[in-house]
């Protein structure tokens, strides 16, 4: 068989924004120097007595140390929630509004080398599952593509968004990286927040799991939330998933990541999602890849503690029982009534779903759920001007 | 005894300003007649009219209601925020807040006196969260604030008054009112500001994040209430620096 000869996984491509910035080169030396096997329970339990952890303390609680220490953190987690975000829990929902994608990334289920269906919303399309969307009181959406820049290109995403823009106050795009040109644009259109997620910080896994395509670059997708903040973006989202790589290690890289652009871009509102590839059997062995549900809450946790100003998605991918639990302690934003195929909303699905939901309540029953959890579910936390 | 709240040309008998927001919206009613507030502050950006969850259906009719801007980076936004306010019928108070720093949520002093120059020439009645800073106060009373709002310490941090000394002095110098804004975690810290002569305090996360919110409320409203009558009583001899001696200092002076 011949072996098709991949490119430079640090090597831009043409038409490639780059700017001027040396955040990857820190954060990988950082990300390089980090032993989290190194902490002891003393440095767990001195980071938790701060009030304002450092990038070592990050560390710390991040580290296997920190498990026995889950209780204590769950504990300080609520009273920063508590402070920074009160009782409140913001409500959205995704709309994928095309499936197709020309990235062969061996881990997600939209890879265009998968058989899948696929398909995309037309204007009009939108539309109907926009109102839809808009009925069950939703103000925020967050619209999705795969990465297919001839199926899905800025202009069609635009008029996405703007269509969005007549039935909801908050939106939210997470699409493939884009110039800060091209930013500017959405964000004319009426998006206000990005999310990127890097999956993984390790330049070696990156490249073998991400063997064609545009996403094959790293360091261009490591610029999206600089390039989308320097395009007038009020909001940039990070995230690693959990569980492609050594997820501590991913995990760390992600905070410093997100804290680092909020020290060079102090107005930017920063979040993180925290999406994980759930272990494939059930061993008892220690896999540094593994992430359980006790290792997912460890890591949301450490995020609270290290930035409790950032706001925190709990994926439709958890169990219900995890993103109740969740909700008030670390995560400040929850979806309801998800579909992740292409339409579904009112139409019928038109493309394949990227994975599976755990949660398929609606916003209503979100909606009681928050209620009986003595939590305020806030449907509208932004003006556009 | 009439003492009175002035904000521009409105009284008001409490002088505990409850921030909204971070608490239930169905005990909104129990928190405000508890803390016996007559003035609640509201971000517009959680106004969701017609649709759910909508705090400005939860607010009492009785009373005034404080719209903020939050969520404006620039003066310019501000002033978009306050005017969207103004069009949806919460009045003509305005609570201007301007913040370009997600981390420390500090208001940014130089945008705040723009926004609030511009307001003002509007006919808001305009309220400018600022960090307590003497140059900046004056040009605010120069811009056309009916009162100032300083901060006591960073929002949320229930910290008490880390600026204390900063306040005082605006409490001596500027001629508007002054209302002590984000940071205050406690009934005595709030009775302390109010002891030092500031005019009013204003609450919101150490109210909701007591255990029991309606009560803390209250604690609140009657903490306030009791150091302001101690600032008009007048601190007693005990508490002043200066120490009496025992013969005058001033004996030798001739009719």
């Amino acid at each position: 068989m011949m072996t098709r000869k991949r490119t430079n996984p640090m090597e831009y491509r043409e038409g490639m924004e780059i700017i001027d910035s040396d955040m990857m080169e820190k954060i990988l030396e950082m990300l390089g120097n980090y032993d989290y096997q190194k902490y002891t329970d003393e440095d767990v339990k001195l980071a938790l007595l701060k009030e304002h952890l450092s990038i070592d303390d990050f560390g710390a609680i991040l580290s296997p140390a920190a498990m026995p220490y889950l209780e204590n953190m769950a504990k300080k987690a609520v009273s920063e929630t508590r402070n920074h975000f009160g009782n409140g829990v913001s409500l959205f929902t995704p709309l994928y509004i095309s499936n197709y994608c020309e990235n062969h990334c061996i881990y997600c289920g939209f890879n265009c080398k998968n058989k899948i269906r696929r398909g995309k919303l037309s204007v009009e399309e939108m539309e109907i599952e926009l109102k839809a969307i808009a009925k069950t009181g939703l103000k925020e959406i967050l619209i999705l593509t795969g990465e297919s820049r001839h199926q899905s290109g800025v202009s069609y995403i635009g008029e996405a968004v703007k269509l969005a823009g007549k039935y909801f106050s908050t939106i939210g795009i997470e699409i493939y990286p884009l110039n800060s040109d091209e930013y500017a644009y959405l964000h004319e259109c009426g998006a206000d927040f990005v999310s990127v997620y890097q999956e993984t910080y390790n330049i070696n896994k990156y490249e073998q799991v991400h063997l064609s395509g545009s996403k094959r670059v790293f360091p261009y997708r490591f610029y999206s939330q600089e390039r989308a903040l320097l395009g007038g973006m009020r909001g940039v989202s990070f995230g690693s998933l959990l569980g492609l790589d050594d997820f501590r290690k991913d995990a760390f890289a992600a905070g410093l990541h997100a804290f680092l652009i909020q020290q060079k871009y102090p107005h930017a509102e920063i979040g993180f999602s925290t999406p994980r590839l759930r272990p494939f059997i059930n061993n008892a062995d220690n896999n540094p890849n593994d992430v359980h549900e006790k290792q997912l809450l460890q890591v949301m946790l450490a995020y609270r503690l290290f930035m409790p100003y950032a706001g925190i998605t709990i994926s439709t991918r958890e169990r219900a029982g995890f993103r109740d639990n969740v909700i008030g302690m670390v995560a400040t934003k929850i979806s309801g009534g998800v579909s992740v195929g292409i339409g579904g909303h009112n139409l019928e699905e038109k493309g394949d779903e990227q994975f599976e939901i755990s949660d398929p309540r609606s916003v209503s029953e979100v909606h009681q759920m928050i209620i009986t959890k003595g939590l305020q579910p806030v449907y509208s936390d932004y003006i556009r001007v | 005894m009439n003492d009175q709240l002035v904000i521009g040309k409105h009284s008001f008998k409490s002088r505990f300003i409850l921030g909204s927001g971070k608490f239930s919206l169905e005990i909104m009613k129990a928190v405000v007649e508890n803390g016996g507030a007559e003035i609640i502050t509201l971000a517009l950006r959680r106004a969701n009219l017609g649709g759910e969850e909508n705090i400005l259906d939860h607010i009492p009719k009785n009373v005034t209601l404080l719209p903020n801007t939050s969520g404006a980076r620039t003066a310019a936004e501000a002033v978009r925020i306050a005017r969207l306010g103004r069009e949806i019928h919460c009045g003509n108070f305005v609570k201007v807040e301007v913040i370009r720093d997600s981390k420390y949520l500090m208001p940014d002093n130089y945008e705040t006196i723009k926004a609030t120059e511009i307001l003002a020439k509007d006919g808001f009645v305009v309220l400018p969260y600022m960090y307590p800073d003497l140059n900046v106060a004056r040009s605010l009373v120069d811009a056309g604030a009916a009162a100032v709002m300083p901060l006591a310490s960073p929002i949320g941090s229930n910290r008490g008054l880390s600026t204390k000394d900063f306040i005082q002095i605006l409490v001596d110098e500027i001629d508007l009112p002054i209302i002590v804004d984000a940071g205050i975690g406690r009934p005595s810290q709030a009775c302390e500001a109010m002891e030092m002569g500031v005019d009013a305090v204003m609450c919101n996360t150490a109210v909701a994040t007591a255990k029991n919110i309606p009560l803390m409320a209250k604690a609140f409203g009657q903490a306030i209430e009791a150091g302001r009558n101690a600032y008009l009583a007048g601190l007693g001899r005990i508490l002043n620096d200066a120490a009496e001696a025992s013969s005058p200092l001033t004996g030798f002076l001739e009719d």
